[in-house]
């Protein structure tokens, strides 16, 4: 996907909303004006040194610490206050059009939609449109963040947080937990997958219908092992609500939270031997399923669009 | 100065007596050799030991770092496992933050201050040196336990609910927790010890207007410690509360909230930052005048910067919870006080500039390092106003942008300055050089790994790394920048190695360094060479701000004895106390000598606080009971005694009294002190209260009954009858009346326990359980706290009387009753809080009563 080097999926400047191109501007700003702090401070240091001795009064010192240490950093630090507040005011938008609740989980995230639908790892925003973004756990502190879009907001068990944010730029984004949440933290992903507002309304509709098909030998394997204490998939008996739920497992790019691509090999590799890909998983190996029992099962779970 | 006018002219020079004093004052303050080593309280000795061990534990927190940056240096390494990295990061910010760079701080200032202040010793040797056992003993529990794998691994900052509940974090989160409340317990004595050292220990005739710049910030910082760690104090004690008894404090199915615990985690953190920094702007604030040879150019600027961002820090804690979630109001009001602490920093550093430009620059090892900590500091504190940006922070929050911003400030701000400062003050302390050609390879291979390491990891963190990872994928992109910053942090790690061998390479044949080899201008430099244990020969009277370069012949008096207590006929070790604003010689206080009394009352200590930890609830109570004893034998033989004459004469005429009693004593100024400290923390409760009602609708919570009002009442009536007592008990003591007073100070005890006791049961009558609800648990902790503090001043009245019984305490030498009497002027405010919040506070907020 991208190279070493190349900025990546999760480069804050690249523009992909209007929080982070308006939070880009000011880093610009900032950047270039403490290069440039930065550089006027050491030639003084410089010139302190050296001309050590010549000529210099106590008067031109003091003059010099009143305008260089006092004088300067106040009007530049209420100028950048100024400028800070106002991109704050800019980026926390009051009206929205669309809402979203996340929930972090410990490793991964609850993703729900209007009109009751569920998902995981995965986060569908409507270019052009605000989404607000309504943040929860129950578990630890999270923070959600997915820095091609803006800022991060934490998640706080007891209290429910807001975040808005408006995408420009179709594409598949990264996302990741920025507050350490325990043992997985670090692979505590997710994708943002920005679409157009079109393609996003027959997603979130297709979404919302149950799971295609309802029966068959994968189901019956999946129920067999006792997935559905855990997982949910709407339309079947599988209403466990502890891991993500899987109605549309088969449409998602990505697996474990993020940190995977979905493929046959990988979700035969997962159901298996969670623990080596993703080490402090909560959901345990299944190293012993009959062979026939799990491709059946891994058939239908790809099949789960 | 009138006083001055009053003094004799030294008498003639004469070796035979020259020679006799110096043998007598050699024996007093000559440190025992050998086993008997470990009994020392000597400052220098002790400092040394400090200076030494917070290296050690630096080099322990280093090695882990380079073992996180070798696991990151390549993506989906598996050098470590993920349950070691995260006890790594864990354990490389707790060493790093409490067991180097604050012990440091005050290890450099139990070695330098007493001699800077031309002083003998610090006041109080002994606490020291039981400061230093608690710090060594703790730390090595703490960092101990990661050879066991039961290391923290809830992040330094150990948020809750990850670290309130046992099944999320095991054994680790209580050894952080007790080790380190152990480990604050030194930092605090050490801080009581430092101010006290700057108020009352100047030599005579240096006002504050001539104390030098480190004094200032020593006194800043001991103030800052003072008010910054007890918080963490209160909330340690929360967090332990809920994870061993299940009182709910950050559970919030229970009405408790996690982010209560970020506030006083952050009430003490952001400080903490200062109070790493200030103490190596103070070393620059020495250095740098003396390699000017110019004065501080803007001294008392200096000092009110320095005070300044004292006041400031403790208002900047909530920028380290901008994403919190908390209204827009409260962050910018915080953003704009994170702003405002750039002013008096920018202040210093062009102070310093301007200091450079007037006076004549000598090139030197020493500056060398403060021109590289200038250069690391001033890019620091320019990220610093980036993320004090509330949109700013929302990107880099919690993002190796920070964690490069964060070294950058402390390696910049901290590091750098004290290798400064180790290279400079390397021959005060050895009487040998650090060789010039290694320092310049230490500093470049630093200074330069330095960068390599943490200049790309800004931009690691803007492609969007987030900290505390142990892993990451290929795809991410970030492979490259941190390889580089792996490289950087290994020759950064040599830098040390060179540093390391200068430092402790054998330097026998090496000649010794010149007196004074930097030619500097403060006291500490008018040690003999090689060096005598004594500190200083004669204690002279200072009337300038660099003494060496501004009193004529200063030293030449000092060395023949001519000024202040140049003998020890009676075989004491004294220090001249002077007054704290203009620095009139008061008495003379006695200081007491080597003991293993500080040692075996630290194990004790550290075995309450370890065995805690362990739940081992019977060798816990055994090494409290212990604990007590020790520390009743240490004072019982070492504190309060009485001299065998009234007063002596400190020669040129001066006739100073030996004893000393209530607010003219070092120790009442102790106990105020730690008092303070102790207040600090109580507030910490208090604030718990506080906060649960603004967050909570109704609290105390509909349907819970307050406790019972009437039992409140007479409890509060009888603290504060036991505190009546106990100031009648000094008033009649010092009238003559001993034996009525010591009736008195039997019976206050009983008292004073029984009006807890009915506190306690007016939390009982109502049915309050610590378990069911934060309010609960609030009430609770605080009857606790109240509880343990009056059992403790239950025990020092009858101490008190027996030492009057014992002849040791009589109505002219009453300091341990006069300080006593202090400590419960502070329960009686503690009691009184205590009523208001618990029986007064629901019926005004509007609670169910």
């Amino acid at each position: 996907m991208c190279l070493p080097g190349c900025s990546g999926r999760h480069y804050w400047f690249s523009g992909a909303s209007e929080e982070a191109q308006s939070i880009e501007t000011l880093a610009w700003i900032l950047f270039a004006g403490a290069g440039v702090i930065w550089l006027i401070v050491m030639a003084l240091a410089f010139f302190a040194m050296r001309s050590s001795g010549r000529s210099n009064t106590e008067k031109s010192a003091r003059r010099m610490i009143l305008w260089g240490g006092f004088a300067f950093p106040t009007v530049v630090l209420a100028a950048l206050l100024g400028t800070g507040l106002l991109t704050l005011k800019s980026i926390v938008a009051e009206r929205s059009d669309l809402t979203l609740e996340v929930e972090g989980e410990q490793w991964w995230w609850r993703v729900g939609y209007p009109g009751g639908v569920v998902t995981a790892n995965e986060v569908r925003l409507p270019r052009g449109r605000t989404a607000e973004i309504l943040l929860t756990a129950d578990d630890v502190i999270h923070s959600f963040w997915a820095p091609a879009l803006g800022g991060k907001i934490d998640m706080i068990p007891g209290r429910e947080n807001r975040l808005t944010l408006t995408p420009t730029t179709v594409g598949n984004w990264g996302g990741l937990c920025a507050e350490y949440c325990g043992g997985a933290h670090a692979q505590m992903r997710f994708n943002v997958i920005v679409m157009e507002p079109d393609a996003f309304d027959a997603w979130l509709e297709d979404e919302a219908a149950p799971a295609q098909p309802e029966s068959g030998p994968g189901l019956e394997a999946f129920l067999g092992e006792g997935c559905g204490a855990c997982h949910t998939i709407r339309g079947t008996e599988a209403q466990g609500l502890v891991g993500p739920d899987l109605t549309h497992f088969g449409a998602r790019t990505s697996l474990g939270a993020g940190i995977l691509a979905l493929d046959r090999d990988t979700l035969r590799h997962w159901i298996t031997h969670t623990d080596t890909l993703k080490p402090g998983v909560k959901m345990p190996a299944y190293p012993d399923i009959p062979t026939e029992e799990l491709e059946d099962m891994i058939d239908y779970l790809l099949s789960l669009t | 100065m009138s006083w001055t006018d009053d003094l004799a002219p030294p008498a003639p020079y004469d070796k035979a007596r020259d020679e006799a004093q110096r043998s007598r004052l050699l024996d007093v303050w000559r440190e025992p050799t050998g086993w008997r080593r470990f009994s020392a309280v000597n400052n220098s000795i002790v400092g040394r030991w400090y200076l030494l061990t917070s290296f050690a534990f630096f080099v322990f927190a280093g090695v882990l770092a380079l073992l996180m940056r070798s696991q990151l240096a390549v993506p989906e390494n598996d050098l470590l496992s993920m349950d070691f990295y995260n006890q790594a990061f864990t354990m490389h910010g707790t060493v790093m933050m409490f067991l180097f760079a604050v012990p440091i701080f005050e290890a450099v200032a139990i070695m330098v201050l007493p001699e800077i202040l031309g002083a003998r010793d610090l006041p109080f040797p002994r606490l020291s040196a039981f400061g230093y056992w608690c710090f060594l003993i703790g730390g090595v529990f703490v960092c101990g336990s990661i050879f066991f794998d039961a290391a923290p691994d809830g992040g330094w900052f150990m948020y809750p609910p990850l670290s309130s509940d046992p099944k999320q974090t095991g054994i680790g989160t209580d050894i952080w927790l007790l080790g380190l409340s152990f480990i604050e317990v030194a930092s605090i004595a050490a801080a009581i010890e430092l101010i006290i050292g700057v108020l009352k220990c100047r030599p005579p005739g240096m006002r504050l207007n001539l104390m030098p710049l480190y004094c200032w910030y020593v006194l800043v910082v001991g103030g800052m410690i003072l008010f910054a760690f007890p918080p963490l104090i209160a909330g340690d004690l929360l967090l332990e509360m809920e994870r061993a008894f299940g009182w709910v404090f950050f559970d919030v199915d229970k009405g408790g909230d996690p982010l209560l615990w970020q506030h006083l985690f952050w009430i003490f953190g952001h400080p903490e930052v200062y109070i790493i920094f200030l103490p190596s702007i103070a070393l620059i604030a020495t250095i740098l005048p003396t390699f000017a040879r110019h004065p501080m150019v803007g001294h008392s600027l200096v000092v009110l910067s320095a005070v300044g961002i004292a006041f400031l820090s403790f208002g900047l804690w909530v920028h380290h919870m901008f994403t919190t979630g908390l209204p827009n109001i409260s962050l910018s009001f915080f953003s704009a006080a994170s702003e405002a602490v750039a002013i008096p920093t920018g202040v210093q550093i062009f102070c310093f500039l301007a200091t450079l430009m007037l006076g004549r620059f000598v090139p030197s090892i020493p500056m060398l390092f403060a021109s590289g900590a200038l250069a690391i500091f001033v890019f620091g504190g320019l990220t610093g106003v980036m993320v004090a940006l509330v949109p700013f922070d929302w990107q880099a929050h919690d993002s190796y942008f920070i964690v490069a911003h964060l070294h950058y400030t402390l390696i910049g701000g901290m590091l750098f300055p004290l290798l400064a400062g180790i290279y400079y003050w390397y021959p005060f302390a050895t009487s040998k050089m650090l060789s010039d050609r290694l320092g310049k390879w230490a500093f470049w291979l630093m200074f330069g790994g330095f960068n390599t390491a943490f200049l790309p990891m800004h931009w690691t963190g803007i492609l969007g790394m987030p900290r505390r990872v142990w892993t990451y994928s290929l795809e991410d992109g970030w492979g490259l920048l941190n390889m580089v910053s792996t490289a950087g942090a290994f020759i950064m790690a040599a830098g040390f190695a060179v540093l390391a061998w200068d430092v402790l390479r054998p330097k026998g044949k090496q000649p010794l360094a010149a007196r004074n080899p930097w030619n500097a201008g403060t006291m500490e430099w008018s040690g003999e060479v090689p060096d005598m244990p004594w500190g200083i020969r004669s204690i002279p009277v200072i009337s300038t701000r660099y003494p060496l370069w501004q009193q004529d012949g200063l030293l030449g008096q000092v060395d023949r004895g001519e000024w202040f207590l140049p003998d020890a006929k009676e075989g004491k070790r004294e220090l001249m106390v002077t007054d704290i604003l203009d620095a009139r010689p008061m008495f003379v206080q006695r200081v007491p000598g080597p003991t293993y009394k500080t040692l075996l009352c630290a194990l004790l200590l550290g075995g309450v606080f370890i065995f805690a930890t362990y739940h081992w609830w019977v060798p816990t109570a055994l090494s409290g009971i212990g604990f007590v004893a020790a520390l009743i034998w240490w004072l019982w033989t070492g504190t309060g005694l009485i001299p065998e004459k009234d007063s002596k004469d400190c020669s040129r005429g001066l006739h100073l009294p030996l004893y000393a009693s209530g607010s003219r004593a070092v120790g009442w100024w102790a106990m105020f002190i730690m008092m303070i400290g102790d207040m600090t923390a109580f507030f910490g409760l208090v604030f718990a209260y506080m906060f649960f009602w603004t967050v909570h609708e109704s609290f105390p919570p509909v349907g819970t009954v307050p406790p019972d009002a009437l039992y409140l009442l007479l409890g509060l009536a009888l603290c504060l009858g036991a505190w009546a007592l106990v100031n009648t008990a000094c008033v009649w003591n010092r009238n003559g009346r001993r034996e009525a007073a010591r009736t008195l100070l039997l019976i206050a005890p009983i008292v004073g326990l029984t009006g807890v006791a009915a506190m306690g049961w007016a939390c009982l009558a109502s049915d309050l359980n610590p378990t069911r609800h934060a309010y609960d648990a609030t009430c609770w902790v605080l009857i606790l706290w109240l509880a343990g503090h009056i059992a403790a001043g239950a025990l020092m009245l009858p101490y008190c009387a027996a030492r009057s019984w014992a002849g040791h305490l009589t109505p002219f030498h009453d300091a341990d009753l006069r300080n006593v009497t202090l400590y419960w002027h502070f329960m009686a405010v503690t009691a009184l809080i205590t009523y208001l919040l618990l029986g007064i506070f629901p019926l005004v907020s509007g609670g169910t009563a």
